[in-house]
């Protein structure tokens, strides 16, 4: 027998509730409920990375959360990124800039761990930064345009907009 | 969708331990990213979920009344690697649980997770076997405390009562004082991979860092259970900070040690990368303790 639960969260800085299917995964309700379709469905076993968003300001698989755990979290997908004004954000600028996206499959997982990263203010070293993308897959092999795109928009938070520009 | 009989979600402690009476059948489910795989491939299809996901009671890390490390078992990983307890007294855990999957697998997994799962190659096995680490349960009676090496049963299977949950993970002041330890996983890539071998060593060296008080050192994946290696450390315990004790205490290893030949590796290879791994591990402990070879 179906069994419902209604879950009240915030999705992309909006109040939202929705009875849900016990059975659903976080990026099955972000995706069929809420039309987030940047969420994508790749492995479903947490290995690419292609469903990952932030709760709570962390980056998570999607498809390893039940959609009943999300109760009272606070949920970032690539669509909150936009501004006011329908503008796009700095990192995914810097992905067109530095060619970082071919079929795009993985691009909002990848983006979303950017930004956790870029939001915690802290300038990694490049194996550091290796590492902290370590969880995503890329099929069309873009991992150094990606990896570029990501430190440029780092060392740009923090100022150091000379040493971006030498990022190669 | 999950194919999920059904979900039942503790809302503390107390709750779990009378769900896992009420539901006997049902799987517990923490940061889910087991649980949820093996759902998802058929190993647990159709069954109930008893949920202990985010509770907030088994979060977080502290150091208790006998300032033993007290490390609740719904921790993340990644809060682990991250909490300044750790890493002054007990780097090495956060270390060896840094490499485990990939960063958001790290950012829902637990501490409790792994060890409940009673799996070989699970990370931070090795090291909290090193460590002596207690495994707090709490049931409907009330609390038990098991020693870790008792707490794994068999591959996959681990002391845990029908009533129970696992609630924290403790390290007495006796282990952590004074000591620092090495974790070296050895595995084909560097992130999203299972250890081929895991080693973690953990040495305290006399107040003038001539002579090792204490070494200890166990394997995961070394067989069907994480273990600890005696005759190894029989070899290094009393004896002088030295290259020639290094070699005998890593040499010790294979008298203890039973690997298996699996599609990851030969036991051949196991058994040589065993070697190497406990001597550049107890190489590191000892410079982390400030001792000089």
């Amino acid at each position: 027998m179906a069994q419902y639960k209604l879950v009240k969260c915030t999705i992309n800085g909006k109040p939202v509730e929705k009875m849900i299917d016990v059975r659903a995964s976080l990026t099955d309700m972000l995706r069929n409920d809420f039309r987030l379709t940047s969420v994508k469905k790749g492995c479903e076993v947490g290995e690419c990375g292609a469903c990952n968003v932030l709760i709570d300001g962390e980056a998570v698989n999607s498809c390893l959360y039940l959609a009943a755990w999300a109760e009272g979290k606070d949920i970032l997908t690539l669509e909150g990124l936009m501004g006011p004004d329908g503008e796009i954000s700095d990192i995914q600028k810097a992905f067109m800039d530095e060619t970082a996206v071919q079929c795009g499959f993985c691009t909002p997982g990848f983006i979303m761990t950017a930004t956790e990263i870029l939001n915690s203010g802290i300038e990694y070293s490049d194996d550091e930064l290796r590492k902290q993308l370590s969880g995503h897959l890329c099929r069309c092999t873009g991992y150094q345009n990606i990896f570029r795109a990501v430190k440029k928009t780092m060392l740009r938070r923090l100022g150091k907009f000379e040493e971006a520009e030498q990022v190669r | 969708m999950y194919d999920m009989k059904a979900l039942y979600e503790a809302e503390n402690v107390v709750d779990a331990c009378r769900l896992r009476l009420e539901h006997p059948e049902a799987q517990i489910v923490a940061g889910g990213t087991d649980v949820l795989v093996q759902m998802r491939e058929g190993k647990r299809a159709g069954k109930a979920l008893i949920s202990i996901q985010g509770l907030p009671e088994l979060k977080g890390i502290r150091l208790d009344e006998n300032e033993a490390i007290r490390i609740g078992s719904g921790t993340t990983f990644s809060h682990l690697t991250r909490d300044p307890i750790i890493r002054k007294y007990m780097n090495v855990l956060g270390e060896a649980v840094d490499m485990v999957g990939g960063p958001q697998i790290r950012n829902a997994a637990t501490i409790g997770g792994n060890t409940c799962n009673g799996v070989t190659s699970a990370d931070s096995a090795s090291t909290l076997f090193a460590w002596d680490a207690v495994i707090e349960l709490t049931g409907a009676n009330g609390v038990r405390l098991v020693p870790i090496q008792s707490f794994y049963l068999k591959a996959g299977v681990v002391d845990l009562h029908p009533d129970e949950i696992e609630t924290a993970v403790l390290v007495s002041k006796e282990s952590y004082d004074r000591t620092a330890g090495f974790y070296i996983k050895y595995a084909m890539r560097n992130a999203m991979d299972i250890a081929t071998t895991g080693c973690s060593v953990n040495c305290r060296l006399s107040p003038d860092k001539k002579t090792f008080e204490r070494v200890r050192i166990a394997y995961g994946v070394a067989g069907p259970i994480p273990m600890r290696v005696p005759s190894a450390e029989a070899a290094a315990n009393g004896k002088p900070v030295a290259m020639e004790t290094v070699d005998a205490f890593a040499k010790a290893v294979l008298e203890d040690i039973h690997p298996r030949d699996s599609w990851r590796a030969s036991k051949a290879f196991r058994q040589h990368i065993a070697v190497e791994m406990a001597r550049r591990c107890l190489v590191e402990s000892v410079k982390r303790c400030g001792g000089e070879l």
